[in-house]
């Protein structure tokens, strides 16, 4: 009963997304009819019954209802509640599902909580995000229904991929979704102000917030992703150019620039075109990287289906939604008046600056993830990596990072370099003293190197905002404007100090045999076999020593899983506050040794710290702009509530 | 910039800027790309035309059966790639990723040395039962041709 349930809730949801469209749109164009006034109402159950729909998913995964063909395909009886749970997600209806929920769920939100937009501008927008999500109902419900029943029930399920079974990756979809699909709000709220050509500071200040939240949750969803790599696929590397992190990285990109441009848009009544170019661009990003992940075009871990059936309709939604979009931006681009002009050195200057280094940045990756493919259309097999990727955005993200920390010193509309030339020319010399420093101290390649002293500088620079103010008097979105660039240089330190200073010992060891890996000493004690609810492991114990410090064991495994049958290897970390010792368990060798690869990572935790401390500084910042709009509210309710005093008094 | 400059050219000055770097990016990321084409290597290209000794390149192939050897050190581990046309040994220090296994695809990344052999860095094998790296797609096949052609 649950899953019929399941699948008439979402057939519901679906129609009410067609329905919301209609009114919208009809309100649109005879204006406020009595159809304008049930767009909020529909727009909030749509949300709801896509909620009900995902619980009932929810639901058959953790009762493990073998008569559903998803929940077979996908878990297991024996498996831990936990990664129950994580198996609704983990496979393509469910992630579908998931989408259409957030979806949905985001319009709900802004259907009950957005009321600075004109009215209008307001429908226009929850028409959109009706019209988008509708593609994504249609998608589901006709090619791939996470409810669909077997003829017969399964004596039991087939497992998940034990590549998922981790806490970190269990809950990683649902934070990078709500990144992901977060965005498409952008995009309606950008093709809603260009509908009614209200583009302005209000479009700005309304659309900021949310922009702001889903892209916390896309920075988290990728500093997650990366440590989820890092320590599962036992490499010791936290990036990899992978199509799927591209996918990830460059809605990001284009969310990072359209977060400067709104504040840009917002302050200042300038870039109203490009505020709204990356409105479609950000989302766009999102589905592009839908496409690669789900179409079978590529195969990764991520890829669930490999079904080109999915692909071109994924394909044909990408065509229909950017496509129509661009369309109408070209044709309305003109209709919005020009902004305020600013001089090149000024805030907006720097902004704007930014904003071009993001979107090359941006360019670079798309171009680099989809060039595979297109030379594969041609018959030539050509991969792209980190050769590629790393020299042609350094380019870039150099220069960026530089004016980055200069940026936030320049005044509004027209400033003189004079003025901050006392802390730039601090931030120079520290940058220079580094990199003499460095050189002197031992030789390192060039772009640590850069690194190295850039985020330095960097982490100096982006605090010098907080001089000479009153620090308990600072807004919280400076506050969070401060964090968020100080973890930029704090990640980007971690990862030149992690590409600069690892330390790495591959080693053949019997149990008794001590092995040293930097300041690190490590003893294998013993390799011994170990359980767990659904595989079994030979685990080896090691007593790792820090200098002359404490001696703590460390038990990286190698397990084995029956349910599918399958072996990972779970590398071990020990963190200290200045890096991290990472120890991998192989096999064993013909007489009898055990094959070890320890690293110490310097300062690699620094990298998601980093990511932390950005998304924290968005957090603060959307704290910030919330508090100032409650008090904005509450003082009008106040004044309101003065006049009527007054009024009373003087009819009394 | 002089600030007696007019407002108007300022804008022209930003617009300038942006196509510039634009430009500039998309020409830098063409001219970059191009040189990927030499990046990804299976055993019989790299016979005909080897990449330079020392440049980071990726072979990709099948791991023949039988050549997996561990060398007395415990830790470096040589075996042969193979395309069904020809084959290419290949030398890796580390512990093997999981599902590497003989008559498998591998992406190797690393560099040729100036013996012929190939030294991985990285081992990138099949991530499950249903991830092949992509290069490796159509390998499958030729493998396939090639166990036929073995057994008769």
């Amino acid at each position: 009963m649950i899953a019929e349930f399941g699948l008439a809730a979402l057939w519901l949801a679906a129609a009410l997304a067609g329905l919301q469209l209609v009114m919208g749109v009809s309100a649109l164009r005879n204006g406020d009819g009595p159809l304008a006034i049930l767009v909020r109402p529909v727009a909030v159950m749509q949300g709801v019954l896509t909620v009900v729909s995902f619980a009932a998913l929810v639901a058959l995964f953790i009762r493990t209802d073998l008569s559903v063909k998803l929940v077979v395909a996908n878990s297991h009886s024996a498996k831990p509640f936990i990664y129950k749970l994580a198996g609704t997600w983990g496979n393509h209806e469910g992630s579908m599902l998931l989408w259409v929920t957030v979806m949905a769920g985001m319009g709900a939100l802004i259907a009950l909580l957005e009321r600075r937009l004109p009215e209008r501008t307001m429908l226009a927008t929850l028409a959109t995000q009706a019209f988008v999500g509708l593609g994504f109902y249609a998608f589901l419900l006709l090619s791939s229904n996470p409810f669909e029943r077997l003829p017969e029930p399964a004596v039991d399920g087939m497992g998940l991929n034990p590549l998922l079974q981790d806490i970190g990756l269990a809950f990683h979809p649902p934070t990078l979704y709500l990144g992901y699909v977060g965005l498409s709000l952008a995009f309606s709220f950008a093709v809603g102000a260009l509908l009614t050509g209200q583009v302005g500071p209000t479009f700005a200040k309304v659309m900021r917030p949310w922009v702001l939240g889903a892209w916390i949750f896309l920075t988290i969803g990728i500093a997650a992703g990366s440590y989820w790599a890092y320590y599962e696929l036992g490499w010791g590397g936290w990036w990899f150019w992978d199509p799927v992190e591209n996918a990830s990285l460059m809605p990001w990109l284009a969310a990072t620039a359209l977060l400067h441009s709104a504040s840009v848009l917002a302050a200042r009544d300038a870039l109203r075109a490009w505020t709204v170019m990356l409105g479609v661009v950000a989302f766009s990003m999102s589905m592009v990287g839908t496409f690669l992940v789900r179409s079978g075009i590529l195969t990764s871990v991520h890829a669930f289906a490999v079904d080109p059936e999915r692909g071109s309709f994924i394909l044909a939604l990408l065509a229909i939604y950017i496509g129509g979009a661009l369309v109408l931006f070209a044709l309305r681009a003109s209709s919005i008046a020009e902004g305020e002009r600013f001089s090149v050195t000024s805030r907006e200057g720097a902004l704007v600056f930014n904003n071009v280094m993001l979107s090359a940045l941006l360019g670079i990756v798309l171009l680099g993830t989809l060039y595979p493919l297109v030379t594969e259309a041609f018959g030539v097999k050509v991969s792209v990596g980190p050769p590629y990727f790393n020299p042609v955005g350094a380019i870039f993200a150099l220069p960026m990072l530089v004016v980055m920390a200069i940026g936030p010193l320049l005044r509004w509309r027209r400033d003189r370099l004079q003025r901050v030339r006392s802390p730039l020319i601090a931030v120079g010399l520290l940058l220079v003293l580094v990199l003499v420093g460095l050189l002197v101290w031992r030789p390192f390649g060039l772009l640590p190197l850069l690194g190295l002293g850039l985020s330095i500088a960097l982490m100096v620079a982006s605090l010098l905002p907080l001089r000479g103010r009153r620090l308990r008097h600072l807004p919280l979105a400076v506050w969070g404007m401060v964090v968020a660039h100080f973890g930029i240089g704090l990640a980007l330190f971690g990862m030149a100090a992690d590409s600069s200073l690892t330390v790495e010992k591959l080693a053949a060891a019997q149990t008794g045999d001590v092995v040293a890996v930097g300041p690190w000493t490590v003893k294998l004690e013993a390799v011994e076999p170990v359980a767990g609810p659904n595989w079994t492991a030979l685990e080896a114990r090691l007593k790792a020593q820090y200098r002359d410090g404490a001696v703590v064991t460390v038990t990286p495994q190698a397990r084995s899983f029956w349910t599918p049958p399958q072996q990972t290897s779970e590398s071990a970390l020990l963190t200290r506050w200045n890096g991290q010792l990472y120890a991998v368990l192989g096999n064993e060798t013909e007489d009898g040794r055990w094959q070890l690869r320890l690293w110490w990572k310097p300062f690699v935790t620094f990298i998601w710290y980093g990511g932390l401390l950005v998304a924290l500084g968005g957090l603060l910042a959307l704290l910030g702009r919330v508090a100032t709009d409650l008090r904005r509210r509450s003082a009008v309710r106040q004044i309101a509530q003065r006049k009527n005093e007054i009024a009373k008094v003087r009819g009394a | 910039m002089s600030t007696r400059i007019k407002a108007k050219h300022q804008r022209l000055v930003l617009v300038v800027i942006a196509l510039v770097a634009l430009v500039g990016a998309g020409l830098l990321a063409a001219w970059a790309l191009r040189s990927q084409a030499s990046y990804f290597f299976v055993p019989s290209e790299m016979r005909e035309a080897p990449p330079s000794v020392g440049q980071a390149v990726r072979l990709g192939g099948m791991v023949e059966q039988g050549s997996i050897k561990t060398l007395p050190d415990g830790v470096t581990i040589s075996f042969v790639v193979g395309d069904g046309k020809a084959r290419m040994p290949v030398q890796y220090a580390g512990i093997l990723p999981d599902l590497f296994v003989e008559g498998s695809g591998v992406v190797a990344e690393g560099r040729l040395n100036a013996n012929g052999v190939f030294v991985a860095d990285n081992l990138l094998a099949k991530h499950d039962e249903n991830y092949v790296p992509r290069e490796l797609e159509h390998m499958t096949a030729a493998q396939a041709d090639a166990a036929v052609a073995e057994t008769r």
